[in-house]
């Protein structure tokens, strides 16, 4: 990152605060730019993937291979209309997608890529993003509500119902590894699973129920498949965005995967041991070692994997039934993630080997 | 016992990642998939396509007239008028089919008792005007003529069932 201080000494002739904003600035659209490409190329790899899975071969008539499907799909939205319906709320109609993309968005300011890698490394980290994702829901409800539609009325309700069960678990989580790292800083949060044991000293090993817990709410928390009742296109259209088209649904879908890839990424982070690499001890052959140092290609990988998962998912269980996801949320969820705080708790007080021995 | 190992499958997702395995394996199973205009399917010889109206070899137009075809079409979609040819034999004047209308059930074909209408393998063809699929007797007469040798080839093919 010996980038940054050259530019400052570029930029010397302007004030200081607009360079310090123009390098931000940079370092967001370094960060948003490849976002964005990887949810267009996000969409591809599900429609490949599911289609894959169910034995067809999914798009490949756009480009070679069908590479630039993506892009086909992005010209369509951006060229068709935005149907307004007239008795929406023309204000809210129009906040409500922006309100979604926005924090999905947002908390990538505090995900570290790398070990000096991250936009934002404040200490609050954990309860930003936290805040955040929380967030997210006002963009449904709000277009549930200002759609002036019966459909995308129970699509908000079931969705703002579903996060909110869900947050908890998650919140729950996240204490767990807040307890286990002693720290909310998602930097040093990755630091505190470096340990020997390499791939079994990340906290996914110590906290596997909440490691579960945290992905599974992660998957209920972006109305994915298989709990995405707020769209349950077979009971009520589309739910909550049966009245956008055009660029305002695009940013609707923008936002639902930027929240995967988000969830994705924290999951690494959180329980994976973010850009740290699984098999440090080769670090040692020559050319092929570079690969196996720490660094950002480590975090990309393990982010994927979870990716993938979200998609094996969707084309593998159906939806959930609304009381079943209440009651899986509350009445599963909640109790095992308390009953593993405490376990945490005791592993950390009694410093019990070999995650917790100050090593 | 059996509840607590329910409980235990359960709290280990135990059905879960068995579907997840079965549709894992799906993603490397081979693809079943037809790339349509440059792959086809295989047809039967008994496939109901596009009509046609047969001419014996001599150039005489098969069709007597008898209107069963009219008779049995489910669907109402044949319509026909005859009147006699100067030759004192009966002929269609009038034959339309209403593509439109037509269910494809092949019963036209079954009741020809001279082979006359008849289903071709034919099936990709569009209509850009509502008239485009009114199939009048020329239209039907000349895709007879256009597909003849492979009528007949199906025809013979398919004869020791009939």
């Amino acid at each position: 990152m010996n980038i940054v201080p050259m530019l400052e000494a570029q930029l010397g002739f302007l004030p200081d605060p607009v360079v310090t904003t123009l390098i931000i600035v940079l370092k967001i659209l370094c960060i948003v730019i490849p976002i964005m490409g990887c949810v267009a190329y996000l969409t591809f790899a599900e429609r490949k993937i599911i289609g894959y899975i169910q034995v067809r071969i999914g798009p490949n008539r756009v480009g070679p291979r069908g590479w630039l499907q993506p892009i086909a799909d992005a010209l369509k939205l951006l060229t068709k209309e935005v149907v307004i319906p007239s008795g929406a709320n023309r204000f809210l109609f129009l906040l409500a997608p922006i309100l979604a993309l926005g924090p999905a968005l947002a908390a990538w300011a505090v995900v570290p890529f790398g070990s000096e890698m991250v936009l934002a490394d404040i200490n609050a980290g954990l309860l930003y993003i936290l805040a955040l994702t929380s967030l997210g829901v006002y963009g449904i409800i709000v277009a549930g509500w200002a759609s002036n539609s019966k459909y995308a009325f129970l699509g908000a309700m079931r969705s703002a119902a579903q996060i909110v069960s869900y947050e908890i678990a998650m919140g729950f989580a996240l204490v767990g590894v807040l307890v286990a790292a002693g720290s909310l800083n998602l930097g040093e949060i990755v630091e505190a699973q470096r340990g020997g044991l390499s791939i079994f000293s990340w906290f996914w090993l110590p906290l596997l129920p909440l490691f579960v817990i945290y992905f599974i709410s992660g998957v209920a928390e972006t109305n994915r498949a298989p709990f995405d009742v707020s769209e349950g296109e077979s009971e009520i259209v589309a739910g909550f965005h049966v009245e956008y088209a055009g660029m305002a649904f695009a940013l609707f879908f923008l936002a639902e995967y930027a929240n995967m890839i988000l969830i994705s990424g924290l999951s690494a982070v959180l329980f994976l041991g973010g850009w740290l690499s699984p098999l440090p001890f080769l670090s040692g052959i020559p050319v092929v070692g570079l690969l196996f140092l720490d660094g950002i290609h480590w975090f990309v990988f393990k982010t994927l994997i979870f990716l993938f998962f979200f998609l094996w998912f969707r084309a593998t269980f159906p939806r959930y039934r609304y009381d079943q996801i209440m009651r899986l949320g509350w009445k599963v969820f909640l109790p095992i993630t308390i009953v593993w705080i405490v376990v945490v708790s005791a592993m950390v007080v009694w410093q019990v080997p070999p995650w917790f021995d100050g090593a | 016992m059996s509840t607590v190992t329910s409980y235990l499958k359960s709290l280990t997702l135990w059905e879960l990642v068995k579907g997840l395995r079965l549709t894992g394996g799906y993603l490397f199973d081979r693809k079943v998939t037809v790339q349509y205009p440059e792959e086809k399917t295989p047809q039967s010889p008994r496939f109901r396509g596009l009509h046609a109206l047969r001419r014996y070899p001599n150039g005489e137009e098969r069709c007597i007239a008898c209107k069963l075809c009219e008779a049995v079409c489910p669907a109402l979609a044949i319509t026909i008028e005859s009147e006699p040819r100067d030759d004192g034999t009966r002929r269609t004047t009038r034959y339309d089919i209403d593509l439109s209308k037509c269910i494809f059930c092949g019963f036209c074909e079954e009741s020809c008792p001279v082979d006359s209408i008849v289903e071709t393998r034919h099936f990709e063809y569009h209509g850009e005007k509502r008239g485009d699929l009114l199939m009048t007797k020329a239209k039907l007469l000349a895709n007879g003529d256009r597909f003849e040798a492979q009528i007949a080839a199906d025809r013979a093919a398919e004869s020791r069932y009939r």
